[in-house]
């Protein structure tokens, strides 16, 4: 394998690692805050389904990501109302909201564009393009480090560099606000937080409406950017994805940008059966590699987590307790 | 909080959940622009209003019953298998398997073999994240659900490049031989009397009936059900009391993992006779809402899959006869699983109040 | 109109959870720059009172006042607001955050932690200096001992500028050392003001601790007396509306051949800390060995070894034969079928599976037993009925109907159901970890007197219990726990109160044992 060909194995991995850095990031507000979130695939594909046809719609894909963060924001509710107000089982809560959109999506986008559960393609200021960099052109010839700005860094959507900001804000949101002290006690033990007099509720649903917003942008970024429009099923797991990482990353934000890059190259070379043969001297079926990042996904949960410790509250519905 | 009378807590709940996710339903469809009128009269003339529509219904019902129980068995251990459609698929696969390759004199032999091949496939698929969540603590919903993907991938090969006659396009295997043909219900003595022409329904739902009283039997009255359900309800105090949670996890999954694939006894063998690409169609998942419905009991998951049944093949005729598309079903089955699961605890705090006003009321007529 | 001179007083208070009546009609005037204390049995609603004063709970009905004032309290944070503070019977401690993280926690000045975290520093070190409450700020609270946890507790409250302080059974988990030093804390809070609400069900601290004191008996408030004005006895009597045996009536003890043989006992958590370090001792037949301590210096992982829960090294043998203490063999069933018999110090986590009927939870723990057992594939679910009725019957659970779900139960009922079960097997050694916590007076004497019985029939006992009191008149040996190490062993006729507790402490005079 040659440079150049690292160099376009690690743009995809750019690429493909956002929404679920995105999601992956998302899902570590909800489970700090100590609810536990399977349907993060859910919203993600409400989103990318709201922001595509809305996109279409208006041509802009910024009033289509708005969209997407509405659609997914509306799911977010359902589970606050469902795990916080009621306190209902998180995990079944989720599954129920994944199946939900997984029927909600195809039917809505099949009776407005009777495309057979897409949306029609986006072209133009509908989709976030590339953004290069500065000085991109000019270091392209340097080797080694400007080809790799030129290559890597360089020439993603808005929304590929937003992911990596979100994770440095969340970091200095978890660690060094008030909300983030609050939030971690939460998800630790929500008894402390409560004869604090801290509302343990309101925390939990402000946690878990950041967890839409920010699956809404994961979800508007799969069907405005990484795609041109919203495909049935598109989100393919990575909801699913996005929470191993954040288990793996031990529902740490550094960590999880780490882990979503690890599961990102994984799906960036599914994409490259010739790199996968060259590597393996051998024919791989193309089914094998679309079970790769699967496959990889499953044997990081099983080999290298060790014992993640999630949080001590996190699955639980708060009742209070002498 | 009161209680609610047991006769309440058994079947009100379910069914007021149920009533809820039927309107949100209806809200749905005129939310695009249908009419729900139309749509339940559609379903319910086309699968339970004459005898060629039951036909469908039960056996959509039998694949649910397999799955539905599949997901219980694992529930009371404490386990939420998400993985049916995988361990079902995986099941079609011993199923073809069996049929295919060994010469089978006799149906009722083919139907022992296969039922065996699906179980153990099923069990198979099952083990992995069984294994892992027991020895690794590897969560089980994720790992079952990456499961169902690799399933997926690896029933694509199967089909493509291994199990595919020569010359042939579709991703399918070639077509069982005769002597694994099983009875369908127009073919059964008696039976054939009410089922005149001829329907997919087929001796499956009996064992599918006869599986439903084993996995009563088996978790309410022997020492494994016993320990099963105490591993489900209290992981610490089973160990106190001496069971090996490593032991009961890896049953649980296997015996729910081998319900999953015996589905395929249904569809693969008894229906399409042949392996086909994504044979079990959402079966899996349907068992997620099916056990959640039926309260994670034999009889309530029989009574959810025959309900299940109902809107499958009602949800398939609005896709022939109305524009409604057929993903409407998921979106039930979303609803479904989200107010009998989920939202329990809502519906009952709002019966509470019912009943609560109507004693009041009673108190102060008295 | 309320009297300014209260810092608090209750009106008509009453509480009902369901069909029970927590709190019924209470009232109760507390004088300011006291410390006042509320005694009662468990389940008499102390904790109930105490929680709505702290708003986490609402009353049906009644009024609170604070300082002459009708003070609402809908929240914990309007209870702050009025300068309560409480500190809780179970802590409300975030266990991986540092004291400092802790204290701040509900109360930081703005947006930002560091400037909160800079206030928090400065204050710690005031109070620290002025009522010997030092805690290290930047210490994680996992890594703090429970007496040094509860002074974080009390740092929180005053954090608050909490001017009075409520402390919901404080000394439970406490050495007597450490009650002593928090006793002396809450004088000093006294003397600067403060007043202080203690509530206990252990007669003695009332004596030594308090100004007044005032007496509830199933959620009704029965007396308030001065402290000086009144002794144990009518305590005891006022809380249990009859006389009561304060001492165990027992025999002397005829110990037989040793049942139980601990040799070099030594247990590993997950985290790899060793937190039994090398436990001898051994059992005989007829014959109490307590285990004293404070929780958490080992006791509990004693009894889970022997009962089969975790594993570990060292040499134990049941009668001459080896028990495995790895693998196959170390587990809860193997321990049964070599007549061991097993009452956890938690019966809600471990001795009973609360959704479970009282029936199912009989048969747990045994239901590979032949009785219970219809042919080889089936269980005989109405003899396990039949056998609960009876157990029902013997033990006096009430109500007695096996069909109901071990939740609904009291704890005391819950206690003699899974006592019932464990007794009844007619076991060789008996393990029972905290025999009657949470249980009321009349189930507590009942449940001594079968462990007596069981003794006096000829089992092993091993007896542990965090209640010295208990130890001291159950036992016929004591050893007493620090540190994951057996400090010494002690005859209970020729032993006193002050002695264990300094060996609980970990301090030995003589220089034997660890």
């Amino acid at each position: 394998m040659d440079y150049a060909t690292l160099l376009q194995i690690l743009d995809s991995t750019l690429r493909l690692a956002t929404p679920l850095l995105l999601a992956c990031i998302a899902g570590l507000y909800s489970e700090r805050s100590g609810v536990f979130d399977i349907g993060l695939e859910g919203k993600m594909l409400v989103a990318a389904m709201c922001a595509g046809a809305v996109a279409f719609y208006t041509g802009s894909a910024w009033i289509g990501a708005l969209a997407g963060i509405a659609g997914s924001l509306l799911f977010a509710a359902i589970h606050g109302v469902t795990s916080i107000t009621f306190r209902g089982n998180q995990l079944i809560a989720g599954v129920a909201l994944n199946f939900l959109a997984s029927g909600m999506t195809v039917l809505v986008a099949q009776s407005f564009f009777g495309q057979g559960g897409r949306t029609p393609p986006l072209e133009g200021a509908a989709r976030f393009n590339p953004i290069h960099l500065p000085f991109a052109e000019a270091v392209k010839d340097v080797p080694i480090i400007g080809t790799f700005y030129h290559e890597v860094i360089s020439g993603h959507s808005i929304l590929v560099y937003a992911a990596f900001g979100i994770v440095a804000l969340t970091w200095w949101v978890l660690y060094r606000t008030r909300y983030g002290l609050r939030l971690r006690a939460v998800g630790e033990n929500p008894a402390a937080v409560d004869t604090a007099g801290v509302s343990v509720k309101g925390l939990r649903f402000s946690a878990v409406m950041i967890t839409g917003i920010l699956c809404g942008l994961a979800g508007a970024y799969m069907a405005t950017a990484l795609q041109a429009g919203f495909g049935k099923e598109m989100t393919a797991g990575r909801g699913y994805i996005a929470l191993a990482a954040l288990i793996f990353a031990k529902w740490r934000p550094v960590a999880a940008m780490y882990a979503c890059l690890l599961f990102g190259f994984f799906q960036a070379l599914a994409l490259r059966p010739d790199v996968v043969e060259a590597v393996v001297q051998f024919k791989v079926p193309v089914p094998f590699l679309d079970a790769l990042p699967y496959v990889l996904t499953v044997l990081v949960l099983a080999g290298f987590v060790g014992k993640a410790i999630p949080p001590r509250a996190g699955g639980e519905p708060y009742v209070k307790e002498r | 909080m009161d209680r609610l009378p047991r006769w309440a807590d058994v079947a009100l709940v379910p069914l007021v959940s149920l009533t809820l996710a039927a309107i949100l339903s209806a809200l749905v469809i005129i939310a695009i622009g249908q009419d729900p009128w139309e749509a339940i009269t559609v379903m319910v003339q086309g699968s339970v209003m004459n005898a060629y529509g039951w036909g469908y219904t039960l056996y959509y019902a039998t694949s649910f019953i397999f799955t539905g129980l599949a997901v219980t068995v694992a529930f009371h251990a404490g386990l939420f298998n998400i993985g049916g459609e995988g361990q079902a698929q995986l099941g079609g696969l011993g199923v073809a398997l069996a049929c295919l390759f060994i010469p089978w004199p006799h149906w009722t032999l083919a139907l022992i073999g296969a039922a065996c091949g699906a179980a153990l496939f099923g069990a198979a698929w099952a083990a992995i994240p069984a294994y892992l969540q027991a020895k690794r603590g590897s969560h089980i919903v994720i790992t079952t659900i990456m499961f169902n993907y690799i399933a997926a991938s690896l029933m694509i090969f199967m089909l493509v490049d291994v199990l595919r006659p020569p010359g042939k396009m579709d991703p399918a295997t070639d077509n069982f031989p005769a002597g694994t043909h099983l009875p369908s219900f127009n073919e059964i003595p008696g039976l054939n009397l009410i089922f005149t022409s001829g329907v997919p329904a087929n001796v499956t739902f009996f064992i599918a009936l006869i599986m439903a009283v084993v996995v009563w039997a088996l978790l309410w009255r022997t020492r494994l059900g016993y320990q099963i359900r105490a591993f489900g309800k209290s992981e610490p105090a089973a160990r106190y009391a001496g069971i090996n949670p490593v032991r009961i996890i890896m049953i649980a999954m296997l015996i729910s993992g081998g319900l999953a694939g015996l589905m395929a006894i249904n569809n693969v063998m008894g229906e399409a006779e042949r392996l086909l690409g994504n044979s079990a169609s959402g079966a899996g998942f349907i068992g997620i809402a099916v056990a959640l419905m039926g309260r994670n009991h034999p009889v309530g998951v029989v009574l959810a899959a025959l309900l299940f049944g109902f809107l499958f093949q009602g949800g398939a005729e609005l896709g022939l006869w109305t524009k409604i598309p057929i993903e409407l079903r998921t979106v039930v089955q979303g609803l479904v699983i989200l107010f009998t699961g989920a939202l329990d605890m809502m519906v009952r705090m709002l019966l509470v109040r019912v009943f609560a006003f109507f004693r009041s009321n009673r108190m102060e007529a008295a | 109109m309320a009297d300014a001179a209260f810092a608090i007083e209750l009106k008509g208070i009453s509480k009902a959870f369901g069909p029970v009546q927590a709190n019924k009609d209470i009232n109760i005037a507390v004088p300011k720059g006291t410390i006042h204390g509320i005694i009662g049995e468990n389940g008499a609603g102390k904790s109930t009172l105490m929680s709505i004063l702290y708003g986490f709970y609402k009353a049906d009905s009644g009024q609170i006042f604070v300082n002459g004032q009708l003070t609402p309290i809908p929240d914990s944070q309007s209870a702050i607001r009025a300068g309560i503070g409480m500190v809780f019977q179970h802590f409300k401690l975030v266990q991986n955050f540092t004291v400092l993280e802790n204290v701040i926690l509900g109360a930081e000045e703005g947006q930002m932690l560091n400037t909160s975290l800079a206030k928090a520093r400065s204050e710690l070190e005031r109070l620290a200096r002025d009522y010997e409450l030092d805690v290290d700020p930047d210490a994680l609270i996992e890594d703090l001992s429970v007496g040094h946890q509860q002074r974080v507790e009390i740092l929180k409250a005053l954090y608050r500028q909490a001017e009075i302080l409520i402390l919901d059974e404080p000394t439970g988990v406490l050495t007597p050392d450490e009650a002593d030093h928090l006793f002396r804390i809450l004088k000093g809070l006294k003397d600067q003001g403060k007043t202080v609400i203690l509530i206990t069900h252990k007669l003695r601290e009332i004596m030594e601790a308090t100004d007044n004191v005032s007496v509830m008996r199933r959620g009704t408030m029965v007396a308030t007396v001065k402290t000086a004005e009144t002794s144990p006895e009518q305590l005891a009597e006022l809380m249990v509306g009859r006389k009561v045996l304060l001492e165990v009536d027992k025999g002397v003890a005829k110990p037989g051949e040793v049942v139980l043989k601990v040799e070099d006992l030594r247990v590993r958590d997950e985290h790899k800390v060793e937190r039994l370090k090398g436990v001898s001792f051994e059992i005989r037949a007829g014959e109490i060995l307590g285990i004293a301590g404070v929780a958490g210096n080992g006791q509990t992982e004693v009894l889970e070894t022997l009962g089969g829960m975790i594993r570990a090294t060292g040499k134990v043998t049941m009668k001459g034969q080896p028990l495995p203490l790895q693998g196959k063999g170390a587990d809860g069933q193997s321990r049964r079928e070599a007549g061991i018999a097993h009452v956890p110090e938690d019966r809600h986590h471990h001795g009973l599976i609360l959704d479970f009927t009282a029936w199912e939870n009989v048969a747990f723990g045994y239901f590979n037993d032949p009785q219970y057992q219809k042919n080889a594939l089936f269980m005989d679910n109405d003899a396990i009925r039949a056998d609960t009725e009876k157990k029902m019957a013997t033990f006096d659970v009430r109500p007695p109907i096996p069909t109901l779900a071990a939740k609904s139960f009291s704890g005391g009922n819950q206690q003699k159901i899974v006592v019932a079960r464990e007794i009844e097997q007619n076991p060789a050694l008996l393990l029972i970890g905290q025999p009657t916590r949470g249980v009321d007076i009349g189930a507590i004497e009942f449940i001594h007197k079968q462990i007596i019985a069981l003794r006096d029939a000829g089992a092993a006992i091993l007896l542990v219990s965090v209640e010295l009191d208990e130890i001291m008149s159950l036992s016929d040996r004591i050893a007493v726990m620090f540190d994951g190490k057996i400090m010494g062993f002690r005859d209970p006729e020729t032993t006193n109160e002050r002695e264990l507790g300094l060996m609980m402490a970990g301090v030995t005079g003589k220089g034997e044992a660890a």
